[in-house]
């Protein structure tokens, strides 16, 4: 499977020999500084600070309506913070538009599924690639010549996508009909095919029986390990936070409770009286 | 037997240009899912300044086929604006909005158009300018041996104009349904219809995407216009042809390219065959005006059977 996962031309993330350096000593990719977020009255993020670094996964946790969707949503553009800065690969920024976040290389992935229904699987993942296509459209209008060698070019790579998530079977079929686990797998395949160099996925487990999470946790290991994607995810299940992370940032109410590697996170005080509840 | 031609070559022409008009409506519904209530408007709009534009290049000299050329390429300029100026000004600060809004908005839209033209170009009927345009004037009439009443010969008219705007309204309509179907901006379009957040997500632009969808929705618009300006005149009264586009789309479904072309052909035949045969055996008021009515007819009897057209997509969703 090696060689079909030969999506980019970036060095995998890690070789089965060398051990890479703890999450923690790489590079930053990105850093959220004192990010403040409300909706007229509604504190949804108060000051929060963590980084994202190079290769790892970095699992945001926290219960219902901490803000986890929120910090993605200020990450890919979605929403513009009021206070604070984004700096994404040493590039910071106050306001930017989804479409600018996904050229700079932010793939991401919907807490409720948001495919293009009517479109088949493959349509789907070749939208993902919107912005690796450039030959003007008048070329593509013709089918022929550069647009064409172009399309067979994105086409091979979105077949190595649909080969990875093992999707061959619904190749053709409207994403609308296919059933729920499926379609979080094409939307995962349509973040894949954008390259990202950090995905972000928000649930990218919820509704799934214990096989298709099983699936998906390799899915993801799998991208992160041998496309060297740096992925950034919200998750409920405390088992699958915990096995695939390398760090874990801890929200409640808008508020960063913990920030650290799975068990120092598990032993915080915050944590567990944020998940447990606590008399005051 | 002869009338029978030429009443299904007639309904054949009107169908073509219904359906042209319909699929402007379409081009729209399938980006943003807003009916575009000013689709009427921005045919008479277009015309308006296609035939306003050459007449000022007339008064500075420019006449003929150069100038009508000249006045097209403006008129084309024109209509880009409109669609960068609609997409600043109505949609982008409408955007997450309901449909209703977007909807409601066309109407405003409307009446902005019918003022803005009638304050430039005056509320008088305009000519169109076919011949200058080089489009074919005149009419051919065939002879069919046998085919008249009672085994005498029989007579077909054809109009030139008619052959053109079939064979015009056919290369347009297939030239949008290859760029919608295979080209990048066609897939991203319709990628947008589907779902904004994903398509913004995956690096499409909206804004991008708007104006070219209502750019090409002008087009579309403008070459109507030439088409029915050709074959009546060219003012206000215009714009309840959009009023025709609506049995199309219901029989054809809001988000379908063939359907709107399927669904233009069945009304514009169904009205000249109704006229033809069911007129006279309808009693007094009844059979008066057929071709006023039938259409809609047809229409609510689809709403009831197939309400989701004869192309149009049943989104099955799971839940």
């Amino acid at each position: 499977m090696a060689d079909t996962l030969a999506i980019d031309d970036r060095a995998p993330g890690s070789g089965a020999d060398a051990e890479p350096p703890p999450a923690k000593q790489r590079e930053v990719l990105l850093s959220v500084a004192d990010v403040a977020l409300s909706f007229g009255g509604v504190k949804a993020i108060q000051g929060v600070s963590f980084d994202i670094r190079k290769g790892e996964i970095r699992a945001i946790i926290g219960p219902n309506g901490a803000g986890k969707t929120s910090m993605l949503n200020c990450i890919n553009g979605f929403y513009h913070p009021q206070e604070g800065t984004i700096t994404f690969k040493g590039e910071t920024r106050r306001r930017m538009r989804p479409y600018e976040a996904a050229k700079q290389g932010i793939g991401r992935t919907f807490q409720n599924v948001a495919l293009f229904k009517g479109m088949s699987t493959l349509d789907n993942i070749m939208a993902g690639r919107t912005l690796k296509m450039n030959r003007n459209f008048f070329w593509h209008l013709l089918r022929h010549g550069p647009a064409m060698e172009e399309e067979k070019r994105h086409r091979r790579k979105v077949e190595e996508i649909i080969d990875f998530l093992d999707i061959q079977a619904i190749r053709r079929t409207p994403v609308g009909k296919l059933p729920y686990g499926l379609q979080k797998r094409v939307e995962l395949g349509r973040a894949l095919a954008m390259e990202p160099e950090l995905l972000l996925l928000d649930e990218p487990m919820a509704g799934m029986n214990l096989e298709e999470k099983e699936d998906m946790s390799r899915f993801i290991v799998d991208v992160n390990d041998q496309l060297g994607t740096t992925i950034a995810l919200i998750e409920h299940d405390m088992g699958v936070v915990m096995d695939l992370s390398d760090r874990v940032v801890v929200l409640d109410h808008g508020v960063l409770i913990a920030d650290g590697t799975p068990a120092e996170v598990q032993a915080n005080q915050n944590v567990i009286d944020a998940y447990l509840g606590v008399a005051h | 037997m002869d009338l029978l031609i030429q009443t299904v070559w007639e309904g054949l022409v009107a169908g073509v240009l219904y359906a042209l008009i319909a699929l402007g409506f379409v081009l729209i519904f399938k980006a943003s899912s807003v009916f575009n209530f000013a689709q009427g408007i921005m045919v008479v709009f277009s015309a308006l300044t296609l035939v306003g534009t050459y007449e000022a290049l007339a008064r500075n000299g420019l006449t003929g086929f150069p100038g009508a050329m000249l006045a097209l390429v403006i008129t084309l300029g024109v209509m880009y604006l409109l669609a960068v100026a609609i997409e600043r000004i109505v949609l982008r600060p409408l955007v997450n909005q309901p449909d209703i809004i977007l909807f409601m908005a066309t109407f405003g839209l409307t009446y902005l158009l019918i003022g803005i033209g009638e304050a430039i170009f005056g509320g008088a009927t305009k000519t169109m300018i076919t011949s200058q345009l080089g489009l074919p004037t005149g009419s051919t009439s065939f002879v069919l041996p046998g085919m008249g009443p009672g085994g005498r010969e029989g007579f077909v008219l054809i109009q030139h104009l008619d052959i053109a705007a079939a064979v015009i309204a056919t290369v347009m309509i297939c030239a949008l349904a290859a760029f919608f179907q295979y080209t990048r901006v066609g897939r991203a379009l319709r990628a947008v219809a589907d779902s904004h957040k994903a398509a913004l997500s995956v690096g499409i632009s909206l804004n991008h995407i708007w104006i070219v969808v209502w750019f090409t929705a002008g087009i579309v618009a403008l070459v109507t216009g030439i088409m029915w300006g050709a074959r009546s005149d060219v003012s206000f009264a215009l714009q309840i042809i959009a009023l025709k586009a609506l049995p199309v789309l219901i029989l054809g479904g809001f988000t379908s390219i063939p359907g709107a072309i399927v669904g233009g052909l069945i009304i514009g035949i169904g009205e000249k065959m109704g006229e033809l045969y069911l007129a006279p055996m309808l009693l007094g008021a009844m059979g008066k005006g057929v071709e006023s009515w039938l259409a809609y007819f047809i229409a609510l009897g689809f709403l009831m059977f197939r309400p989701q057209g004869l192309f149009g997509d049943k989104i099955i969703e799971r839940i």
